[in-house]
């Protein structure tokens, strides 16, 4: 369980990316946050993994607040919270197979993984999670030769290898096109019914969010402005999110052409 | 700017095309002046010492190749100079390349250290390395080995943390976000990024210190200029011709096979 108690982000500069954000979300939940770009969406979604540090009120996870870790305890949450990034962030240099165990990284000791002695269990958990989005054939390929869709597949593969509680994705489908946007989306969904892992997506595309979400966030200029199940949710309601009426590029579109 | 239509249109403004012309003017009277000056400060002008040097290469020749055996020894010597200078500096290099990259050391006033150390050592000829570290350790190649090692480090360090500031930092957050300490995010999201430009440059290094410790030899740093030095001094022109080619000879194949690896790298 997360929950965001009276949290506040100030940046260094002055910009309130965080304001009194009160926020539970509940094991196993397909929640999707939804906003304008600047909205704080991503400024949500790192407090969670504290990429970034709120500055106020407190953030629990599993019951812990955890604003004030450092070092160890800090690794150990992150090794707990998988992320997805909208460039998929692989080490483009290196094969699909090392990228992929680098999701075992914090789980390994510093001195075996630098001698590149994984665990054979680790190898064979890589080789599993690149079954599990299709993409195992590519296993001794460069990351550079892959797609953006077989890339983003890929960083779903080094998440599951990791064996997260939590999975946090970050604008995951902004850089492919449509039908590839639907199965990436199609993926992250199926990880979380199947191994119930917590999972928050940022998106900005109305369709997308009505499509795969359980549950709707709402964030304007830092703050929550709605929070509800799907089922409550109208256009109107991401008119009153985004505080004007909706266009044609809040939508992905492409719903009909999904491919496995 | 009045301009006629049936004017072609100039790449630059008439302002910058005069400016042009005149540092352009100046340039070539700077040439022609420091022509005529040397020309009068040396014995007999252009042509006496061209004469000159006729005669002096004319003693040179032929080289003699009797002493090829001799010289293997202190040959080798300058190439395990070379050799074991690059090493070391390779691996020393890894820290302080690190520390002057901005991207990886966050701590400013480490990273502003740093580099102003480099920069300093940079500023030092390899010739004056050599000659204090002779003056400090003796005539011979520990010397040589170090003002190497200093001079290489300053080249390198430089080079490899501007290549690490130019790697992708994604991965690297990446990995930072599933719990890799900054260790395992060096090894595995930074090295693969920086691995093959690293070799090349220190090949190049490696190129660069073969030439070198030939001239560091000169001033007492062991190896074949040492050797050259002494040949010269006692007018044995043919023993130093024969220095010369085998220089000349393991300088273009150390090359040839650096290079063909640098290609295959990049
Ligand atoms: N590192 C930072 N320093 C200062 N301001 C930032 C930083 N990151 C984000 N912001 C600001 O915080 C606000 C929220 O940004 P962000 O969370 O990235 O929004 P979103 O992901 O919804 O586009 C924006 O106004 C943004 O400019
Ligand atoms: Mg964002």
């Amino acid at each position: 369980m997360i929950e965001f108690k009276n949290v506040g982000l100030v940046y260094p500069n002055g910009t309130e990316g965080l304001k009194n954000v009160n926020v539970t979300i509940n094991d196993g939940e397909f929640v999707v946050i939804v906003g304008l770009s600047g909205a704080g969406k991503s400024t949500f979604i790192r407090s969670i993994n504290r990429l970034v540090t709120p500055t106020s009120g407190s953030l629990e996870v599993d019951g812990e607040n955890i604003l004030d870790y450092k070092g160890k305890n800090l690794r150990k949450l992150r090794t707990k919270v998988g992320m997805i990034f909208q460039n998929y962030n692989l080490v483009k240099r290196s094969n699909v197979l090392k990228n992929v165990l680098a999701g075992r990284l914090g789980h390994s000791g510093t001195l075996r993984s630098v001698l590149g002695l994984f665990k054979d269990e680790d190898k064979a958990l890589a080789y599993e999670s690149l079954k599990r989005v299709n993409i195992e054939e590519k296993l001794y390929n460069r990351a550079d030769e892959l797609s953006g869709g077989q890339q983003q597949r890929v960083s779903i593969a080094r998440v599951l290898t990791q064996q997260p509680k939590y999975i946090l994705a970050d604008e995951p489908v902004a850089s492919l096109d449509p039908p590839t946007s639907h199965q990436v989306m199609s993926y992250l969904k199926k990880i979380n019914k199947e191994d119930n892992i917590t999972t928050i997506v940022n998106l900005h595309f109305i369709d997308m969010a009505m499509e795969y979400a359980d549950r709707i966030i709402g964030m304007r200029a830092g703050e929550v402005v709605f929070d509800g199940p799907v089922s409550e949710v109208t256009e109107k309601t991401f008119e009153e999110i985004y505080g004007r009426s909706i266009r044609e590029d809040d939508l992905r579109g492409g719903a009909d052409s999904v491919e496995e | 700017m009045s301009k006629n239509k049936s004017d072609s249109l100039s790449m630059y403004p008439v302002k910058t095309k005069k400016q042009v012309t005149l540092i352009g003017l100046i340039v070539l009277g700077m040439y022609l002046f420091s022509m005529f000056w040397t020309q009068r400060e040396m014995v007999g002008g252009f042509s006496g010492a061209l004469s000159n040097m006729f005669q002096v290469l004319e003693k040179f020749f032929p080289p003699n190749l009797s002493v090829l055996s001799a010289i293997m020894g202190p040959l080798f010597q300058t190439i395990q100079m070379a050799i074991i200078a690059t090493t070391i500096a390779a691996i020393i290099t890894v820290p302080l390349a690190l520390l002057s990259a901005q991207n990886v050391t966050t701590f400013k006033p480490l990273y502003v250290a740093t580099r102003t150390l480099l920069n300093l050592l940079r500023t030092i000829p390899d010739l004056v390395l050599a000659v204090i570290f002779v003056g400090l350790f003796g005539i011979g190649i520990f010397p040589g080995i170090l003002a190497l090692i200093v001079f290489s480090l300053g080249i390198l360090a430089k080079l490899i943390s501007e290549t690490i500031e130019s790697v992708d930092m994604n991965p690297l957050e990446a990995m930072r976000a599933s719990g890799a300490n900054t260790l395992q995010m060096i090894y595995y999201g930074l090295i693969p990024q920086v691995l093959p430009q690293y070799t090349s440059l220190v090949l190049y290094v490696f190129e660069i210190n073969v030439r070198a410790s030939v001239v560091l030899g000169y001033v007492g740093a062991g190896g074949i200029g040492l050797l050259l030095n002494q040949q010269i001094g006692f007018y044995n022109y043919p023993n130093a011709m024969a220095i010369i080619v085998m220089i000349f000879v393991v300088v273009l194949v150390i090359e040839y096979i650096s290079n063909k690896i640098r290609e295959a790298l990049i």
